[in-house]
């Protein structure tokens, strides 16, 4: 038989092709849509007067003089909003013992980091605002600062919170089978290493945005959202403004990045929410690159103790880190800021068949801005501390990085299987993707090539990572411990009467290229060239009810809810055509826009004839037929918590002993994402990984001073990796679809920015070696490295 | 971020600019390329009530050669210098600087008045001047006065500029063939300002004759290196005292560090772009 097997098999399946994205031309000519570009009539502009203290008592505010400023609307201080909001919490009931103190959008009595929002301007324009909020003079009585995440619990160490004993804000551990017998055994090897991730954030190319519209005629609220999760936002706004859910609407049209910065709720915008339903009028507030840098999340920021211990044939006996982070004043609402923690304990060492493994973890409380999930949460610091104990034990017993991985893996014929910290694992191709990532670098080569280099006195290094990355999360990410945050998305596809097919998704595009992904699914699935497709996300008067796109859950999740959709459609769609064809439903088809017989190709009627049908002279069909041409499905990981995908990733540098300065000459990332619905944007979403990687990696840092200001608040002090550094990143696929969906698809959007900086670690150490330097500490500036080998 | 509010004016000839500069009932900055200006002014660092517009006054803009000296208007442009035949023929060490001095788009911008009227101690041009011994020439209403770069920067952000004046033009002896210019810099990306940097001219190498070594980036603004200048004077760029003697006297200089590098990285770094910068003048 020659004809189709399967879906992705048909002649118009666009799943597994570089599909051009359909919105790419747009954006590129500027005719992008983001929340700044809006302009509705009566609306003004928000500027904020925040924190020069990290903390400090507020013991005055005069608004006077600001409030007679040319083109003033309003002054609010954080009490002007007590009646208007509930004050919201940032803990999940499954991080058992996190505690935070309740939030407000405005400091009160009390600032807790350098650029927390104390008074909110609203004027004629943005510049008029900052003008009146350098009239506002508040009274501060600065307070000891508490920045030093590692003196946190010390007993003369200040309290942040006075409603608790201490700083801390969690803590748990992990403890699976007999560490410390494995770890006393006489014939073991034993590595130990500390290892510091400096706190970074996800610089978007559009910074965090807001226009809220309050409509007081009806109780209705519409914020125009740069963000990630529009369903979520409108509970949120509907709990904390007192305001049903169904009288709020969340419009994200083009977002310019996010990268998990958006995902949260941030007092300015919440307090421009507030500021609208009081004025009655859009109130429009756009943080500047300044206030990103002070009020975007960070994230990272750990110090992480780990030991490793290795028998002399290479096979890990016992894993143990101990790791502490400090996450600003609060836990953000609503997703915690606990679980970066919480995911470097479960996913430390997760690649390889550990069976004994424990892990500490603690949160602590600190005077600097908030710190939440952003970009591959955790695995940064689960896979550079797991790989770098790896490869320093392989040197310590004389073996090959690459062998002692094999000795290590979790076998591809193993699986199900969970990890010592409970994870569950199934269809993943660990050993497969190293050997076909030693065969793609071409290893054997540049393990002689850095021989001849380092007698040229030329220091090059090589450096791998074997990784597992958290995607399509299960209700057990965030629902089960009661954020109002969906886990399941929804598709519903509908055919017009022209024939065209419209598709609108609850997951969402911030510039990844959902949207396309999206239309290519449905194209192929239902059978329509793929211009006849039209895509909407990111309304939530418009959209099915979902989670949006983050922890890579977009295709896997929002991809399967849109092939069981377009799946139902065909169906109903071929019920018609039957009626209408008079002949046996299962003997048709749809292809290329025509519903064809199944058996010969041979064209029976186009979709726009049968819409046409359908929608203008339904008077020619039976009159007990109803057709629908419209069909709504939703899709939610059910069998594991998680879909975990897998890769093997290296770095190839070469370090200049003088100067402390790393050039990367190579990156090669083995990425198994499961079905692979678009090469071109799986290897462009890895690419960007790999950079922002490389960035936590050597650059980016945001810089406090030891009185918890922050240093280099300004795109010319903080560093963000840039092409002319960047080297070629080399990818290629392993396809191993999850068994958990039609589609098969798990994500790929962290797998870059988890792997990379454990890589280039690992090359830098590498390279260190003859000269009797290692570092542990990221971003691996030259300064750092300088230190290392002792030359300043 | 948003400037605060200011008064503006254009003039379209240099009288017309003195003359506004003369006034004294307002603070008032000059705008040449606005590459720094512009960004202090959104950050409310400067905040002058009056702006008055370089970019109108045509007669700033050139690039003149003479027999002995090419004299560059203020108002030129990085981009024009790089494309400049005359600069590629008798400046080779702007040659050498101009691609790390920002990224096109900023040298499409800024200006040469701009950058040695701003005196920041990151930057490439003040060290430039310095190693040249370029003479700047500044006007007022009152008249006009030629500064020896080595008298004008002062300190940090600080020049010998009097309040009225304006930098008018930039002048620099053209380069003979025995000649040897040298520049090395180290930035973390490119483009960004350097961690240490320094621009090297020599009369003649065989042996050195009149070697100046200005760094920058190192301290509170670019530092000639008088004690290493002399230690080489009559030997050749790779004697190892004379070495040793540039080494001894940045021992004894006063590096300020700032967010990519303490002192003593700086110190550090200071040595190898010196030692780079010589070897790559070596024949
Ligand atoms: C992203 C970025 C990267 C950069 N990287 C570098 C770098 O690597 N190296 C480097 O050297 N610079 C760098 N710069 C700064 C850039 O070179 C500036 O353009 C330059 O320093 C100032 O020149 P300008 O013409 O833009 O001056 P402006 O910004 O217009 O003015 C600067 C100051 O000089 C005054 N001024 C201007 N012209 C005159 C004049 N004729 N007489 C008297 N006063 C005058 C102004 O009043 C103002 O106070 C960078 C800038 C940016 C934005």
């Amino acid at each position: 038989m020659t004809g189709p097997t399967h879906i992705f098999d048909q002649p118009n399946a666009y799943i597994g092709r570089s599909v051009e994205r359909p919105d790419a031309q747009r954006l590129v000519q500027g005719r992008g849509q983001y929340v700044d570009d809006l302009q509705l009539p009566r609306m003004v502009h928000a500027a904020f007067v925040r924190s020069p203290y990290a903390h400090a008592k507020i013991t005055d505010i005069d608004t006077r003089a600001a409030e007679q400023a040319p083109g003033i609307i309003a002054v609010f201080r954080g009490s002007d909003f007590e009646d208007y909001v509930t004050p919201y919490v940032g803990t999940l009931t499954h991080l058992q013992g996190l505690r935070s103190p309740p939030q407000m959008p405005l400091a009160v009595d009390a600032v807790r980091w350098q650029g927390e929002p104390v008074v909110m301007v609203v004027a004629q324009n943005r510049a008029l605002a900052e003008d009146a909020c350098a009239l506002v003079e508040i009274e501060f009585e600065p307070l000891e600062a508490v920045c030093d995440a590692e003196t946190a619990l010390e007993p003369n160490t200040p309290i942040i919170h006075s409603a608790y004993d201490n700083n801390r804000a969690w803590e748990r551990l992990v403890d699976a089978g007999d560490v410390d017998t494995e770890f006393n055994r006489g014939d073991v090897t034993v590595v130990d290493h500390v290892f510091y991730f400096a706190r970074h954030t996800g610089v978007t190319l559009e910074a965090r945005a807001s226009v809220v519209e309050f409509n007081p005629s009806d109780n209705t609220l519409i914020y125009h959202y740069s963000g990630q999760a529009p369903h979520m936002m409108q509970a949120i706004l509907s709990k904390i403004l007192s305001l049903p859910e169904e009288n709020i609407r969340i419009i994200a049209r083009d977002v310019g990045g996010s990268f998990g910065i958006k995902i949260h709720l941030y007092g300015d915008d919440l307090a421009t929410a507030v500021a609208a339903r009081i004025l009655n009028r859009p109130v429009k507030y756009v943080a500047d690159r300044n206030e990103s840098f002070v009020s975007d999340i960070h994230a990272r920021d750990h110090r992480v103790k780990g030991r490793m211990a290795v028998t002399s044939d290479g096979k890990i006996t016992a894993l143990e880190i101990d790791d502490l982070t400090g996450i600003g004043p609060y836990s953000m609402y609503p997703r915690s800021s606990g679980i970066e923690c919480n995911q470097v304990l479960n996913l430390t060492g997760a690649p390889y068949a550990i069976d004994n493994y424990r892990a500490k973890g603690t949160i602590v409380f600190q005077n600097k801005n908030m710190m939440c999930q952003y970009r591959a949460v955790g695995h940064p610091i689960a896979m550079a501390v797991a790989d770098g104990l790896l490869e320093s034990a392989a040197h310590e017993i004389g073996m090959d990085v690459v062998e002692i991985r094999r000795r290590n893996l979790f076998k591809d014929n193993s699986y199900p299987t969970s990890s010592a910290a409970g994870m569950k694992f199934d269809d993943l191709s660990h050993q497969q993707a190293l050997e076909k990532l030693v065969e793609f670098m071409d290893y054997d080569s540049l393990r002689k090539d850095q021989e001849a280099a380092r007698q040229r006195g030329v220091y090059r290094g090589i450096g791998l990572v074997s990784m597992v990355e958290v995607t399509n999360p299960s209700p057990m990410f965030y629902g089960i411990g009661g954020a109002p945050i969906s886990a399941q998305d929804g598709a519903t596809v509908r055919l017009d009467a022209s024939g065209a097919l419209h598709v609108s998704s609850s997951i969402t595009e911030q510039g990844q290229g959902t949207n396309t992904i999206i239309a290519q699914v449905a194209a192929g699935v239902f059978g329509v060239n793929i211009d006849r497709v039209k895509v909407t996300t990111g309304d939530t008067a418009t959209t099915p009810y979902g989670g949006g796109t983050w922890a890579s859950r977009g295709a896997g999740i929002g991809g399967e809810a849109v092939l069981l959709a377009a799946n139902a459609l065909k169906e109903q769609v071929l019920d018609v055509a039957g009626t209408i064809l008079q002949c046996a439903r299962e003997s048709l088809s749809i292809d290329n826009g025509v519903v064809i017989d199944a058996q010969t190709g041979a064209e029976r009627i186009s979709l726009g004839e049968l819409g046409r049908l359908v929608y203008y002279r339904g008077n020619e069909l039976p009159s007990d037929v109803s057709p629908e041409l419209v069909a709504t499905r939703h899709y939610r990981v059910t069998d594991f918590p998680f879909v975990f995908t897998n890769g093997a990733m290296a770095a190839h540098v070469e370090v200049d002993q003088d100067t402390g300065f790393v050039k990367i000459l190579d990156f090669w990332a083995v990425e198994d994402c499961g079905r692979v619905i678009n090469p071109k944007l799986v290897d462009e979403q890895i690419r960007g990984g790999v950079v922002q990687g490389i960035g936590g990696a050597f650059y980016e840092e945001c810089v406090y001073s030891e009185d918890g200001q922050m240093l280099n608040a300004s795109m010319a002090d903080y560093l963000v990796p840039m092409a002319a550094e960047m080297p070629d990143i080399h990818i290629a696929h392993i396809e191993t679809p999850t068994k958990t969906s039609v589609l098969g698809a798990k994500g790929a959007g962290e797998a870059g920015t988890g792997g990379a900086p454990a890589a280039l670690l690992n090359a830098v150490n590498d390279a260190l070696r003859p000269l009797n330097a290692s570092i542990y500490q990221m971003p691996m500036t030259p300064q750092r490295i300088l230190k290392a080998l002792g030359a300043v | 971020m948003k400037a605060a509010d200011f008064a503006y004016e254009k003039p379209d000839n240099l009288n017309a600019a003195l003359e506004l500069l003369a006034r004294e009932d307002c603070d008032m900055q000059v705008l040449a390329g606005g590459q720094s200006l512009m960004p202090m002014m959104n950050f409310r660092l400067a905040q002058p009530e009056l702006l008055v517009d370089l970019n109108g006054v045509s007669e700033l803009s050139f690039i003149e050669e003479q027999p002995e000296t090419i004299t560059i208007g203020a108002m030129t442009r990085y981009a024009n210098l790089a494309a400049s035949d005359v600069i590629k023929e008798h400046v080779p060490l702007f040659q050498m600087a101009l691609p790390h001095i920002a990224h096109s788009a900023v040298r499409n911008r800024g200006t040469i008045g701009g950058s040695t009227a701003l005196a920041d101690p990151a930057a490439e041009m003040p060290a430039l001047l310095l190693a040249l011994e370029a003479t700047i020439t500044v006007v007022s209403v009152g008249g006009a006065r030629e500064i020896p770069a080595n008298d004008f920067f002062l300190g940090l952000y600080e020049t010998a500029l009097q309040d009225g004046e304006i930098i008018k033009s930039i002048a620099i002896k053209k380069a003979k063939p025995q000649n040897r210019f040298g520049f090395y810099e180290l930035a973390r990306r490119h483009g960004d300002y350097a961690m240490a940097g320094v621009a090297i001219a020599s009369t003649s190498i065989d042996p050195v004759c009149d070697l100046r070594i200005a760094l920058f980036s190192v301290s509170d603004k670019a530092h000639r290196l008088p004690h290493a200048e002399l230690a080489f004077e009559g030997e050749n760029l790779d004697d190892t005292e004379a070495r040793d003697a540039a080494f001894q006297e940045l021992d004894d200089f006063d590096f300020r560090g700032d967010l990519n590098a303490d002192g003593d990285t700086k110190r550090h770094l200071a040595r190898v772009v010196l030692t780079r910068a010589l070897e790559t003048m070596m024949p």
